[in-house]
């Protein structure tokens, strides 16, 4: 079937099979900064942008993304890098395999809400596991890059 | 312990590949694969204990799409083992790429390659087998010397003696004894006699096992894997496939996190036989599924403490016993087990008259086990911190106090740890710091909150190892480049940990240079020097080590050039604020012009390569203590805080070091109370995804606080240990302490879940 969608603001068409998952059709555009970590809507990984909301990509059809807008990090690389650099000075970015997923998810949660607590962050990004740093440095990396906005 | 000022270590700068990871950046295995690779898929055994009686594989060749399918009849019929250890290894040669007999619900019975997915998908699904279904062996307590045997093959082979015999299901045993156990026990005013257990947790790194391979533009086996190992893998892969080792390149991209599961060859051998049979590129990567159910987990352990003392609280004996569950092969079985004892033991030192531990590792028909970061010390601490809380509960005293009288310290000489000395020992500056952080006094006593729910606390202290000592070699080769700036190529790699940072701040602080001005390549079995690898806590020691040993090299081979450019004896030249300076003189050039010069009518090589072993491994210190909130009548523990503090010798990189401390506490926190791997009746596993198999998520570990205790190893660079290990090992013991002490039931099994606690058993 065709599809035609807005990917990272490009707008293109493709042929692909109905039970093509939106995972696998990124990837197969070249956006590798999608992962899968588990294939069971577990982990957070995969996290996407479907318009404005974060979804995850292994659980939704490519065919569903017709006429949609779809936003990876490779489309979002300005406004990570505006505090990814805050997880990186507290080494909290590790191995790295989590962290496009868990960094998409904190851009919605600062969209939706700029200023919030540390509970509401814990809250807000639970959906996005990570193995290695046990969490609490990229609290804290988000914590410190919005001390230093407000400070601005 | 004050130390002097460094210029680039101890000091906590960004991972050098952080911002390409945060931005996600194609740098992993799957990334960089071509497109065009094969995709390699593998039929797994729904039987525990069989044998392929016929396989047909016409049907699903006949798929379009599929290229060729293998079974056991395509196979070398050499055993080797897939555990990334040092040859010989202490691990028995007992696998076949494809066996005809089955051994695990998920072993391998056909691997297939395919131009796409769904190809290979759908001829998984059109294989026919018929298997003669054998009974299996699935409690580990009944293993030993079964009457069914997981591996009765002649051609088993144990490639050192470690006690085992595959005739007797046993994959390594050993009994060992310091003074006279019995006779200590016997004249005790109190004996703590427990068995606990802690089953087979999976490593569940974010990224599942996956393997790109390739014949490159020589004709040789080019492999891109997620591993901890490439020297390992590449003599691995050769002896499984038969073919020499010069023939083969391993490199590893960045990797997606390891935790020891990436320490053993578990995809590598697929796609490379793939390869090797149809001369196309071909990549494999394990499902979340197969990861969970055909991993490398911890293994399962049972381990009896015996614990004599004093009604005074004087621990005067240990005699342990532990039962150590390898699985359907044996990687990593003979020596995991022994770190149950040998880093467990040895913490109590102090007062230690007499101590014993045996040891049985057997085979059973459940999933391989393999290396998970604490490697059997993890099980140890486990059970002998909490007999020693039971001893604390028991003689009614503090737990922390019972510590301090029997605690190992700085200077004693540690007869159940191969009588190393204790270097650099801060345990018990680590136990003081952490109870006045985590107010112990005030936190310790029960308190009822009046809603159903009580507040308690608990304690753990640890130990681990930095590298096996006489043993793991690690190398480094420094060069300098013609703008002044060094590269550093090493064999170790990088999990995620951030040891290609604190190896390039080292570079930094001998070169005095900026870790900016260090670049680091590696692993690569065709550039790299000889490293064992990343595991065994052993890179920032050993390792680390060795770069301080190269850069002292380099620094030589600089002045020699310098000194011909400045027409004076090398032995004139010294080292100053980043300059080379001809001493007692105003002369100098830069390290630019030295670079410079090595490129222009030069015989010197400015680059310098050393290799590191050591005959001790000094073991770093923690102690971790946990305040949670308990809900007697759900069960479920809510954890508070967990605070605790560590002592690695000097942390290379606090930051990185604190995360490191913060993970490792969030497993073992994952370990105590959520994760569970368990068997149906037919040893079908049952927590086969990261839905059963339930990970802590940020919700689940209160506020944690690290903090470091300081101490000077004479052997480390810089004086540092390790930290990657130890970190995990707390948690299990200090959680368990706390739910007896909110609700005066011991649990001395893993995991401890709000259904066990709320039924009190």
């Amino acid at each position: 079937m065709d599809i035609t969608l807005t990917l990272n603001g490009k707008k293109i068409t493709d042929q692909i099979d109905p039970d093509l998952t939106l995972f696998d059709f990124l990837r197969s555009h070249n956006c590798f900064s999608v992962k899968c970590g588990c294939e069971t809507s577990n982990c957070g990984l995969c996290t996407v942008f479907f318009d404005d909301t974060p979804v995850l990509s292994c659980s939704v059809l490519a065919a569903r993304a017709s006429g949609h807008k779809i936003t990876t990090l490779e489309g979002l690389q300005d406004e990570a890098k505006e505090f990814v650099g805050f997880i990186a000075d507290q080494g909290a970015d590790q191995c790295g395999f989590c962290n496009p997923g868990f960094v998409m998810n904190t851009i919605a949660l600062l969209r939706e809400n700029p200023d919030p607590t540390d509970d509401e962050i814990r809250q807000y990004l639970s959906g996005n596991l990570c193995r290695c740093s046990g969490y609490e440095g990229q609290l804290r990396g988000i914590r410190s890059f919005l001390d230093s906005r407000k400070n601005k | 312990m004050e130390h002097k000022n460094y210029n680039a270590i101890n000091k906590s700068v960004r991972k050098k590949d952080a911002m390409q990871l945060l931005l996600g950046k194609p740098v992993y295995t799957k990334d960089i694969a071509p497109e065009n690779a094969l995709v390699v898929k593998l039929l797994r055994s729904p039987h525990a204990n069989a044998i392929v009686n016929t396989i047909d594989t016409k049907v699903a060749k006949l798929v379009p799409g599929v290229v060729d399918i293998f079974t056991w009849e395509d196979v070398p019929d050499n055993r080797f083992t897939n555990a990334g250890q040092t040859y010989p290894e202490p691990s028995p040669y007992d696998r076949l790429i494809i066996d005809r007999h089955v051994r695990f619900v998920g072993d391998v019975v056909a691997i297939v390659a395919a131009e796409n997915e769904k190809a290979a998908k759908k001829a998984l699904s059109l294989i026919k087998v018929s298997y003669d279904v054998l009974e299996a062996v699935l409690d580990f307590r009944k293993a030993k010397d079964s009457n069914i045997l997981v591996h009765p093959e002649d051609n088993w082979v144990a490639p050192i003696d470690v006690g085992g015999s595959n005739k007797r299901n046993l994959v390594a045993s050993e009994q060992s004894e310091h003074g006279d156990v019995d006779g200590v026990l016997a004249d005790c005013d109190i004996v703590i006699d427990r068995t606990y257990h802690t089953k087979a947790f999976n490593q569940a790194m974010m990224e599942t096992f996956r393997t790109y391979t390739s014949y490159d533009r020589y004709g040789r086996l080019h492999v891109i894997s997620s591993t901890q190992i490439v020297f390992h893998v590449r003599r691995i892969l050769s002896h499984a496939l038969g073919i020499p080792k010069n023939m083969i390149r391993v490199e590893k991209p960045r990797i997606g996190g390891g935790f020891g599961a990436k320490q053993t060859a578990v995809s590598e051998v697929y796609p490379a036989f793939v390869t090797m049979k149809t001369g196309r590129p071909a990549m494999i990567v394990f499902t979340r599924e197969e990861s969970q159910i055909a991993g490398s987990p911890r293994h399962e352990m049972e381990v009896r403490v015996k614990l004599g003392a004093n009604k005074n609280g004087k621990i005067r004996v240990l005699d342990l016993y532990t039962l150590s569950n390898s699985g359907a092969y044996g990687e990593h079985g003979p020596t995991t087990v022994g770190l149950s004892g040998h880093k467990s033991i040895p913490m109590y030192t102090g007062s230690l008259e007499a101590h014993r531990f045996n040891y049985d590792v057997v085979y059973t028909n459940t999933m391989a086990a393999g290396a998970y970061r604490g490697y059997g010390a993890t099980q140890g601490i486990f059970a002998l911190e909490s007999a020693v809380n039971e001893l604390a509960e028991n003689l009614n005293m503090d737990p922390t106090v019972i510590r301090e009288m029997n605690m190992l310290k700085e200077g004693m000489v540690m007869p159940a740890y191969y009588n190393e000395i204790a270097s650099a020992c801060a345990l018990d500056k680590c136990l003081a710091h952490c109870k006045e952080m985590f107010d112990w006094d005030k936190k310790y006593p029960v308190r009822d909150m009046g809603n159903g729910k009580v507040r308690c606390a608990g304690i753990g202290m640890a130990m681990q190892g930095s590298c096996i000592s006489n043993l793991d070699v690690g190398s480094a080769t420094v060069k300098l480049n013609d703008d002044g700036t060094y590269t550093l190529m090493i064999g170790a790699a990088d999990m995620g940990t951030g040891c290609d940072t604190i190896l390039a701040q080292m570079v930094a602080e001998c070169m005095d240079c900026s870790v900016d001005d260090v670049t680091v390549f590696g692993a690569d079995t065709d550039a790299s020097p000889y490293d064992s690898g990343s595991y065994a806590s052993s890179t920032t020691y050993i390792t680390g080590k060795a770069v301080e040993k190269a850069c002292t090299d380099l620094k030589k081979r600089m002045c020699s050039i310098a000194a011909g450019l400045m027409d004076c004896n090398e032995d004139e030249v010294i080292f100053d604020e980043g300059k080379l300076r001809r001493i007692n003189t105003e002369q100098s050039v830069t390290i630019t012009d030295v670079g410079n010069k090595s490129q222009l009518n030069n015989d010197i090589v400015p680059q310098a390569s050393a290799s590191h072993s050591s005959p001790v491994s000094p073991p770093p210190y923690m102690v971790g203590m946990v305040e949670i909130e308990l809900d007697k009548l759900t069960g479920e523990v809510t954890v508070l805080d967990y605070m605790a503090v560590v002592d690695c010798g000097i942390p290379i990189n606090p930051a990185l070091a604190r995360i490191q401390a913060e993970g490792g506490i969030v497993q073992g926190i994952g370990h105590t109370l959520f994760e569970n791997i368990t068997n149906d009746s037919k040893g079908r596993p049952i927590e086969s995804s990261l839905m059963q198999y339930r990970l802590p998520t940020r919700l689940d570990m209160g506020n944690l606080k690290v903090e470091f205790e300081h101490s000077y190893e004479p052997t480390g660079p810089f004086g540092a240990k390790s930290i990657g290990e130890i970190v995990i090992n707390t948690p299990a013991p200090a959680l368990a302490h706390a739910i007896y002490r909110a609700t005066g039931v011991w649990h001395r099994e893993l995991p401890i879940t709000p259904e066990q606690i709320a039924l009190g058993k």
